[in-house]
C-alpha cells in the first residue's frame, strides 16, 4: 500500500532539511521518490514530521529489567493499562511490562530502541522479552567490560584472541555492540570491592579499566562494528569523578573508526554522562563539572555522548555496575537486588526518588541540562534518561520541552528545585533553547548515525525505512518556548506514527498494536583459525565454571522472529532470505 | 445523617471489588444512580444493583452519608477504599482491603475482615469487631511507605505481618496476632492485647509496639532498656509492668520501641 504524507514541515538533520514543507512518499515500508495518484494521503498540514525516534540507550528487556518489575509491585501500580483495542493489558511506571513498553515508545513516535546492557548468559531471556515487545526495532548490547575471557586475553596482550572471542560472543548472544560498564569494577565487586579510576587493576586478572577500554576500542574497529564501543565509565555518581570521565574519553581518541556497515565517524559512545560530571570530593563540597566535560566534548571529534537526564521522578535504577548499586542502597536504604553473572558481569537494582526539593537530585537535573546546553554541536549528543535509571523513557517529551523552553526550566528552577541547582550548577545562567531541528538531531539523527543504522533509520530520505512520526506542533503559529506544555503533550502523543509504512499510532492511540520489530545483531567472525583456538579455552572454562553447557549457551537464529544480521554474508534486511511476515511475528 | 442500605443478594464465587462503595462516590447521587454505580465482578463491571438491593436516602455531601451493608459480604473486596468522610457499617463479614487507603470518616465491620484491611490508611477510623486477616494496616505489597494515620481497631485476633512498614497512626488488636507484627515499622503505635507467635518488630526503625500478652519467640536485635510500670502511650495509660526494648539493631538507624508485659514474658528478659 502506497502512502503520501502531505504538507508537513520536515525536520530531517541527516538530510539537512530544517522545517521545509515537503511531501514524504511511502511504498512497501520504505521512503521512496514518488507514489501513484491513488496513494493514501496523510494530511500533515500545520504539523511537523520527523523520522521515528531512535533510542540508543535504554533498559527495556532482560533479567535485571524483570527483577525491577517483579520486586516493585508498588511501581506497577502507578501506571496500569487495561486490555483493549487489540492491546494487551500492562503495568509499570518506571519498569513497564514488555507489551506496554512497545506501545509507550510508539505513542511518542519512537520506533527503534536499544537494550543497553545484556548479560551474555541471559541473552536468551532478553530476546524472549523482545518477542513480546511490539512495534519497536531493537538490539541488545552484551556486556564485555568485566568478562573473564576478555580480561584474560587482554592480560596476555592478545588482541587477535580478544577480537575472535568478541565476534563469537556477539554471534552467540545475537548481540549488537560492545558494552563496557565500570570496566574492572564489576569484577572487583565479585571480590567485595570496586576499582577507583581507570588505573586501578582488577583482582587476579590485573588489567585496568584503561586497558579494557583501549583493548575493546581496538577490537571494535578490528571487527568493523557499526556502533562504537558503548562505555559506562568508572566511578559513576561519585563527586570528583569527572577526571576519570575525561581520562576515559581520552583513551581511544587516536584509534580510527572503520565500520564495515553504516556511517559512524566516532570511536567512542559514552553513556549517561550526567552521572559522570561531578566535581568536589564529597556531597558537601560537590560542584558540577559539566562545563569541563562539555568543553572536552566541544574540542573533540571522536566522541558522542548521551546525557542520562534526571527527570525528577521516583524510578528504578538498574545497572551492571554492581558496586554502584550497593553504594546507592547504602545511601537511600531502599530495597536492593544484587546478582553475580558467573564469569561475565554482575548487576544491581535499587529504587530511587529524585525529589526536586532534595539538593542532590536538583543538582543532577542541572548537570544534565548543562551538558545539553553547553555542548555546542547536537551531533555529539543523544537525548536519554538512561531509562529507567535517571527517569523513565516516557519522560522524553518533558526533556524535549525543557530543552526548547528556558521559561519552563526557569519555572522549575525558581519554584520547585532545591537551590543547589543554582548554586552547584550553572543551569540558571544558560538561556539557550533547542530548535525543532536540534531536537530531531538529538532524538533520531545522532543516535541512528552512531549506531551505524543511518542508512535506514533516523532520517526521511529515499531508501529509509518508513518509520515516521508526525506531531501536532506548528512552529508557524505557536511560540514553542512559551507553549511548553503543548509541546510536551504533542511529543507524548504523536498525531501519526508509521512503522514500516503502516500507521500504528493515530492521535496518540495505538491503532495497530500487533506489529513486531526487527532484531539487529552482528554476524561476524574474526580469523576463523584464531576463533578455533579461542573456543578451546571457552569450552574448557564452560566445563570448569559455567552453570550451563557450552552447547546450550548460544541463542540460535531461529529464536529471532525478525532477524537482521549485519556484517555477515547475508544482506541486511533479508536475513537468511526468510524474514517472517511482519504481522503477528511473535506468534 | 442520610442512611443508604445495601442488602446483599447472593455473594458470587468470583470476588466483587467494590471500591466504588464509599460515601464519596454516593454523594450527590440519587438512589437510582447509586444502583447503577459500577463494581467489578471478576474482570467485568456490573451495576451495584446486580448484587445489592439499594434503598434509603442519599445526600449531597459524603460527610452526611451513612452506608449500611446489611449482611455478610464475605466475597466483596475494597469496601470503603480511599473514603474521606461519612460512615460505613458492615453488619457481617467482609473480604480483603476494607478501608484501604482511607483518609477520613468511619468504617465499622461487625463481623470479620479479610487481609489488608486499612492498608495504606491515612486517616479516619476503621473498627473490626471480629477477627482480621494478614497485613492489616500495612503498606502496598513492595512499598516501604505504609499506614500513616488514622485508627484501626480489631476486637478479635489478627494474622501475620500486621502494621508492616507502618509510618503513623494507631493500630490496636485486642486479641492475638501471628508472626512479625510491626515488621519494618518506621512510626506510629501498635498495641497488641493478646499473644504474638514470633518476631515482633523485625527490622523496625521507629514507632512503638506494646504487647500485653506473651511473645513466644523474641528477636535478638533488641536492646533491653529496663522495666517500666504503668506506661503512657498516645495519652492512654496502660497499667502493669513492661520490659522495654529498643531495636531492631539488625537494621541501620534502629530506634523502635517494644514494650512487652513482664507477666508471662520472663523468657525474653535478659
Ligand atoms: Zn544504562
Amino acid at each position: 500500500m502506497q502512502k503520501i504524507i502531505k504538507n508537513g514541515m520536515i525536520y530531517d538533520p541527516l538530510n539537512n532539511i530544517d522545517g521545509e514543507k515537503m511531501d514524504i512518499c511511502i511504498d512497501n515500508g520504505k521512503i521512496v521518490d514518488s507514489v501513484a495518484n491513488d496513494a493514501e494521503v496523510i494530511d500533515a498540514s500545520g504539523k511537523i514530521v520527523m523520522a521515528g525516534g531512535v533510542d540508543p540507550h535504554t533498559h527495556i528487556a532482560g533479567a535485571k529489567v524483570n527483577v525491577g518489575r517483579m520486586y516493585r509491585p508498588e511501581d506497577s501500580k502507578r501506571d496500569v493499562m487495561a486490555r483493549g483495542g487489540g492491546m494487551r493489558a500492562g503495568s509499570g511506571f518506571s519498569v513497564p511490562s514488555t507489551f506496554m513498553t512497545g506501545y509507550r515508545y510508539a505513542q511518542m513516535g519512537y520506533t527503534t530502541a536499544m537494550e543497553a546492557a545484556m548479560p551474555p548468559l541471559l541473552a536468551r531471556h532478553t530476546h524472549e522479552e523482545f518477542h513480546d515487545m511490539p512495534i519497536i526495532d531493537h538490539a541488545a548490547f552484551p556486556l564485555f567490560g568485566n568478562n573473564w575471557f576478555i580480561m584474560k586475553y587482554l592480560k596476555e596482550g592478545d588482541l587477535d584472541k580478544t577480537a575472535a572471542y568478541s565476534a563469537w560472543l556477539l554471534r552467540a548472544t545475537k548481540g549488537y555492540a560492545i558494552k563496557i560498564v565500570n570496566p574492572a569494577g564489576t569484577e572487583a565487586w565479585a571480590w567485595g570491592g570496586n576499582v577507583h579510576g581507570i588505573n586501578d587493576p582488577v583482582p587476579y586478572f590485573d588489567v585496568t579499566g584503561a586497558d579494557i577500554i583501549k583493548g575493546l576500542a581496538e577490537v571494535n574497529e578490528m571487527l568493523g562494528l557499526p556502533h562504537a564501543i558503548h562505555l559506562h565509565c568508572n566511578d559513576l555518581g561519585h563527586p570528583g569523578n569527572y577526571e576519570t570521565t575525561i581520562a576515559s574519553f581520552d583513551i581511544p581518541k587516536n584509534i580510527v573508526p572503520k565500520p564495515k556497515y553504516g556511517h559512524r565517524d566516532k570511536i567512542l559512545y559514552a553513556t549517561h554522562v550526567q552521572f559522570h560530571c561531578y566535581g568536589g570530593t564529597n556531597w558537601r563540597d560537590f560542584v558540577s563539572a559539566a562545563p569541563k566535560v562539555a568543553d572536552y566534548v566541544n574540542k573533540s571529534d571522536h566522541i558522542v555522548i548521551d546525557i542520562g537526564q534526571v527527570t525528577l521522578d521516583e524510578t528504578t535504577t538498574m545497572t551492571a555496575d554492581g558496586p554502584m548499586e550497593y553504594d546507592l542502597h547504602s545511601l537511600n536504604g531502599l530495597k536492593w537486588a544484587n546478582c553475580d553473572v558467573e564469569m561475565e558481569t554482575g548487576s544491581g537494582v535499587v529504587p530511587f526518588i529524585y525529589a526536586a526539593r532534595a539538593p542532590v537530585p536538583a543538582s543532577q537535573w542541572g548537570v544534565g541540562m548543562e551538558l545539553f546546553l553547553e555542548i555546542k554541536d547536537p551531533r555529539k549528543i543523544c537525548l536519554t534518561t538512561d531509562s529507567p535509571n535517571a527517569g523513565p523513557f516516557t519522560r522524553y517529551p518533558r526533556v524535549m520541552a525543557w530543552l526548547m523552553s528556558n521559561k519552563y526550566r526557569m519555572n522549575l528552577i525558581e519554584n520547585e528545585l532545591h537551590k543547589w541547582a543554582q548554586t552547584k550548577t550553572t543551569v540558571a545562567t544558560l538561556d539557550r533553547e533547542y530548535s525543532l531541528y536540534e531536537i530531531a538531531q538529538v532524538t533520531r539523527a545522532t543516535s541512528a548515525k552512531v549506531l551505524g543504522l543511518s542508512d535506514t533509520k533516523g532520517h526521511l530520505g529515499v531508501g529509509a525505512d518508513a518509520d515516521i512520526a508526525v506531531y501536532d506542533i506548528n512552529p508557524e503559529t505557536q511560540d514553542l518556548s512559551a507553549e511548553y506544555m503543548a509541546v510536551e503533550k504533542a511529543f507524548s502523543n504523536a498525531a501519526y506514527v508509521l512503522k514500516d509504512g503502516e500507521i500504528v499510532v493515530l492521535d496518540g492511540t495505538m491503532v495497530k498494536p500487533d506489529l513486531y520489530g526487527r532484531t539487529y545483531w552482528i554476524n561476524t567472525k574474526y580469523k576463523p583459525e584464531v576463533e578455533q583456538e579461542v573456543l578451546v579455552d571457552v569450552e574448557k572454562w564452560f566445563r570448569q565454571y559455567y552453570s550451563v553447557n557450552f552447547e546450550n549457551y548460544p541463542v540460535q537464529e531461529d529464536y529471532i522472529p525478525r532477524s537482521v544480521p549485519l556484517l555477515g554474508d547475508s544482506v541486511p534486511g533479508e536475513a537468511s532470505g526468510k524474514e517472517p511476515a511482519i504481522e503477528g511475528a511473535s506468534k | 445523617m442520610s442512611e443508604i442500605i445495601l442488602n446483599p443478594k447472593v455473594q458470587p464465587q468470583v470476588p466483587l471489588e467494590a471500591q466504588n462503595v464509599t460515601p464519596d462516590m454516593f454523594a450527590g447521587k440519587s438512589i437510582d444512580e447509586i444502583k447503577n454505580i459500577e463494581i467489578w465482578f471478576g474482570n467485568e463491571q456490573v451495576s451495584l444493583s446486580e448484587f445489592f438491593d439499594v434503598e434509603g436516602e442519599s445526600a449531597d455531601n459524603a460527610s452526611e452519608i451513612k452506608i449500611i451493608i446489611d449482611g455478610d459480604v464475605d466475597n466483596t473486596k475494597r469496601i470503603g477504599q480511599g473514603m474521606t468522610a461519612g460512615e460505613i457499617v458492615i453488619k457481617g463479614n467482609t473480604s480483603m482491603y476494607v478501608g484501604s487507603e482511607m483518609e477520613g470518616g468511619k468504617i465499622t465491620v461487625e463481623g470479620d475482615a479479610g487481609p489488608w484491611a486499612g492498608r495504606d490508611m491515612k486517616g479516619g477510623e476503621l473498627t473490626i469487631m471480629g477477627d482480621a486477616g494478614d497485613y492489616i494496616g500495612s503498606s502496598y505489597r513492595g512499598d516501604w511507605r505504609g499506614m500513616s494515620g488514622g485508627v484501626l481497631t480489631v476486637y478479635g485476633n489478627a494474622g501475620n505481618e500486621i502494621a508492616e512498614y507502618m509510618l503513623g497512626g494507631k493500630l490496636v488488636v485486642k486479641g492475638n496476632v501471628r508472626i512479625m507484627p510491626g515488621v519494618h515499622m518506621n512510626g506510629g503505635t501498635l498495641i497488641i492485647g493478646g499473644d504474638v507467635i514470633a518476631r515482633t518488630g523485625g527490622e523496625m526503625k521507629g514507632g512503638t509496639i506494646v504487647v500485653k500478652g506473651i511473645i513466644d519467640e523474641f528477636l535478638p536485635g533488641f536492646e533491653f532498656l529496663g522495666v517500666e510500670k504503668d506506661i503512657e502511650i498516645d495519652g492512654e495509660l496502660l497499667e502493669g509492668n513492661y520490659f522495654k526494648f529498643k531495636g531492631d539493631n539488625a537494621t541501620k538507624g534502629a530506634g523502635g520501641i517494644i514494650y512487652a508485659a513482664t507477666k508471662g514474658n520472663a523468657h525474653i528478659a535478659p
